[in-house]
């Protein structure tokens, strides 16, 4: 019941704030309304009893990439947020085209069939028999996944050197 | 609902209203304390006139800052200027939600412990409320719509996301050690040997960057009055203003408890009530932050950020290799 209550709050301010996203004028509120989203998603995420996720989730998504975001948005619009007009020719059209086939897409999977958990069936119970949340997490990513998690860590370590490259050309 | 159930949930709610009334009284007496204290090291007397020892001072400034005039400049963005000192405010208290300031205790027939909540993943909840602290900066300078609001709350975020790294390296160090993100796991760990025996290092780097990280002297650049009048709350005045300050004083007193916590061994020492040792080291940790502010000059902005990057950074990837060679030898060993 309690449960029940607190995701239709949490799934309607995720809503939206989601659609706050797309219809708020400046664009600094619209970088807000990601956030809010961003942390309703992180209290979905409570609810289904993965805290793990949810902290990373508050720390990697709302904390750090949407501060930048912010940077970016108000060290560039310098009219105070205001959204700029088209860039790319026929921009709207694309964007409507692009949007309508991802949805498609999205319709598609949804139908074909339920979003079910697979793998070792990590039910609650049984991750607290793993003895929580982050361990088993860990556990999965060096045992199961861990070629999969060493190729992502090459490649943040390929981009982080390609950023530095970039911004300082003459090192 | 059952009424164990609606019991349990009364005593949560008391605490959490425990612990916020206790936070902003503590917050207030805090303030009067570092004006004697440092108003002493500058060998001044301070604040001593309004009851005895000047001890309702603090009633004062607070009434003083409730009846001042609410001034809202022109060309504000007047939702966020007005969500901003909210943000700075909330993550603040809300970290104190899983830091265990003593054991367990009978209340109403029933054990109770001195924390509201035990997570699983307790120091990364800290960490996640504290990246979320830089919003109230950000918002505040960007919209107050005023050049120095905004130079001071780019520089403060710059400092902020750039300090946060060194803080959580800092106590990745005891997270190897003590093998658990439950900070109360991590207090129990800490029975026999504190954390800052075998971490000395990361203590250490953790002192520095937690300094840095909630803003205080000698890292308290985005209000450099020489330079950005007042920072990113230059154009805020009255009740607003204020939140900005406390959140400030909750900020130090969250990183020092977190000190406490994870490298001082918690409530744990001989003789005395848990209770009574937890607020000696957390006393000891905010006399170092006032400390610091009577005796360091403020840094210049490019060496704050070399400090940063190029010291503290590697400093704390060297500890992380080290605690964890030191744990696989170990491990060989015995």
């Amino acid at each position: 019941m309690l449960e029940l209550v607190i995701f239709w709050i949490t799934a309607l301010i995720g809503l939206g704030s989601a659609l706050g996203v797309i219809f708020a004028r400046n664009t600094v509120h619209s970088a807000l309304f990601l956030v809010l989203h961003l942390l309703a998603q992180a209290a979905l995420y409570v609810l289904l009893e993965a805290h793990f996720i949810a902290a990373v989730q508050v720390v990697v998504y709302a904390g750090a990439i949407m501060v930048l975001f912010l940077f970016v948005i108000m060290m560039l619009s310098l009219e105070r947020g205001e959204a700029a007009g088209d860039r790319v020719p026929g921009q709207r059209v694309w964007a409507f085209g692009l949007g309508l086939t991802f949805l498609t897409l999205l319709g598609f999977s949804l139908a074909q069939a339920p979003i079910r958990g697979q793998g070792e069936g990590l039910t609650p119970e049984r991750i607290v028999a793993l003895g929580g949340n982050t361990e088993a997490l860990g556990r999965l990513l060096f045992t199961q996944y861990l070629f999969a998690f060493e190729v992502v860590s090459v490649l943040l370590l390929v981009a982080m050197v390609g950023a530095v490259v970039l911004a300082k050309r003459r090192l | 609902m059952d009424l164990d159930l609606l019991i349990d949930l009364g005593i949560v709610g008391v605490k959490i209203a425990i612990a916020v009334w206790v936070l902003l009284t503590a917050v207030a007496y805090l303030i009067f304390l570092e004006r004697r204290l440092v108003g002493r090291m500058q060998a001044r007397i301070g604040p001593n006139r309004v009851g005895p020892f000047g001890l309702l001072q603090p009633l004062a400034d607070i009434l003083k800052l409730i009846f001042k005039e609410e001034i809202i400049p022109q060309g504000v963005d007047l939702p966020v200027y007005f969500l901003a000192p909210a943000v700075a405010v909330i993550p603040a208290l809300m970290s104190f939600a899983v830091i265990p300031i003593g054991p367990s205790i009978q209340i109403l027939g029933r054990q109770t412990p001195l924390y509201i909540a035990d997570l699983n993943i307790g120091l990364l909840y800290v960490l996640a409320m504290s990246s979320m602290a830089v919003y109230g900066v950000v918002l505040a300078g960007w919209s107050s719509g005023s050049k120095y609001s905004f130079l001071g709350a780019l520089r403060s975020s710059a400092q902020m996301i750039s300090y946060e790294l060194p803080v959580s390296l800092a106590v990745m160090g005891v997270l190897l050690v003590s093998g658990s993100l439950s900070l109360v796991e991590i207090v129990e760990s800490q029975k026999d040997v504190w954390n800052v025996m075998l971490q000395p290092l990361g203590f250490v780097l953790y002192l520095i960057a937690a300094v840095a990280e909630v803003n205080r002297a000698p890292f308290d650049l985005p209000e450099a009055e020489t330079e950005l009048v007042a920072g990113y709350h230059t154009e805020y005045s009255s009740l607003k203003w204020g939140l900005f300050f406390l959140s400030e004083y909750i900020n130090m007193i969250v990183v020092s408890s977190l000190a406490v916590t994870l490298f001082l061994g918690g409530w744990n020492g001989p003789l005395l009530p848990p209770l009574v040792w937890y607020f000696i080291k957390l006393f000891a940790l905010i006399f170092l932050f006032v400390w610091l502010r009577a005796t360091f000059p403020r840094l210049r902005y490019d060496r704050l950020m070399q400090l940063g990057w190029k010291r503290l950074m590697p400093l704390a990837l060297v500890n992380i290799l080290l605690t964890a060679t030191a744990i696989v030898v170990r491990d060989m060993l015995l």
